[in-house]
C-alpha cells in the first residue's frame, strides 16, 4: 500500500531535507513539489549561526531520530532550493 | 481529533491479531513499561497510509523470526491520546512521529525506528530493520 494521494509527486509523503543557497536547511515531510518551490509540513528548519548544533550535525540527528516540529506547513521558494534529499538516505 | 473507531478498528486488529498487546490507558502503559525486565518493542500505531501500511507488516513478518523481543505492546497515535503520551514519555528525547517504534532493553532505550525510516519502504525492509534489532539486542547471551 503506498501513498493514498498519487498526483502529489513520487516525494509526497516523504519526510525530505531542503538545502537552500542560504544559511537555512528544512526539514519536514513533503507535500508537493510545485513550479513556486517545496511544501513542506510538519517540520523544523536549522539556519547556521542560530543553533548549537551545526548543520552536519543537526541533520545526523535528524536523520536518526526525526525532528521536533516548529511549523505546520511551509513554502521553501523554488529560487532558493539547491537539493530535496530523503532524509531516511543520508 | 480521532478517526471513527470503525475506521480504525482494522488498523489495532491487525497488530492484535499477531499477538501485540494493545495498550488503550496511561494505567496500562505505565503497567508495562514499570517491569523493566527483559525486552520490550512499542510499536506507536498510526493511520497514516503511506508509512503505517507498511509498519504492521513488516512488523507481523519480523514476528516470525526466531529472535524477538519478550514483550510487544502498541499504542495508537491520534486515538489514544493519554496512552500514546504516556509511551512517548518514556523516549522523551525522540521527536514523536507515527508509526514508529521503540525497542527497550532493561527498561532503556535500546532502539528506534522513526517514521522517516518507514516511509517509501516496502514491508520487507521494514521487517530486515526489526529483525537486524532483535537480534542485537533481543538474542539470549550465553554466558
Amino acid at each position: 500500500m503506498g501513498t493514498f494521494h498519487q498526483d502529489k509527486g513520487e516525494l509526497h509523503g516523504i519526510t525530505v531535507v531542503v538545502d537552500t543557497h542560504g544559511e537555512e536547511t528544512w526539514v519536514g515531510r513533503c507535500d508537493t513539489v510545485l513550479a513556486e518551490g517545496v511544501v513542506l509540513l510538519d517540520g523544523a528548519v536549522h539556519k547556521e549561526g542560530d543553533n548549537d548544533r551545526g548543520k552536519q550535525q543537526w541533520l545526523e540527528r535528524a536523520a536518526k531520530f526525526g525532528v521536533w516540529k516548529t511549523f505546520d506547513r511551509v513554502l521553501v521558494p523554488a529560487q532558493q532550493v539547491t537539493s530535496v534529499r530523503r532524509l531516511a538516505e543520508l | 481529533m480521532p478517526y471513527s473507531p470503525l475506521m480504525v478498528k482494522p488498523m489495532r486488529e491487525e497488530l492484535t491479531s499477531i499477538g501485540v498487546q494493545e495498550l488503550r490507558t496511561t494505567e496500562d502503559v505505565e503497567q508495562l513499561m514499570d517491569d523493566k525486565d527483559g525486552t520490550t518493542l512499542v510499536f506507536v500505531n498510526s493511520v497514516c497510509g503511506c508509512a503505517a501500511g507498511m509498519a504492521r507488516p513488516g512488523l507481523r513478518q519480523a514476528l516470525e523470526s526466531s529472535v524477538r523481543p519478550d514483550r510487544v505492546v502498541s499504542v495508537f497515535a491520534g486515538q489514544d491520546l493519554e496512552a500514546t503520551a504516556r509511551a512517548r514519555s518514556y523516549f522523551a528525547d525522540v521527536p514523536p512521529s507515527s508509526p514508529s517504534m521503540a525497542l527497550f532493553k532493561e527498561g532503556e532505550l535500546a532502539w528506534f525506528l522513526p517514521r522517516h525510516r518507514i516511509e517509501g519502504r516496502d514491508a520487507m525492509q521494514v521487517a530486515d530493520d526489526l529483525i537486524s534489532a532483535f537480534e542485537q539486542h533481543c538474542a539470549a547471551t550465553v554466558s
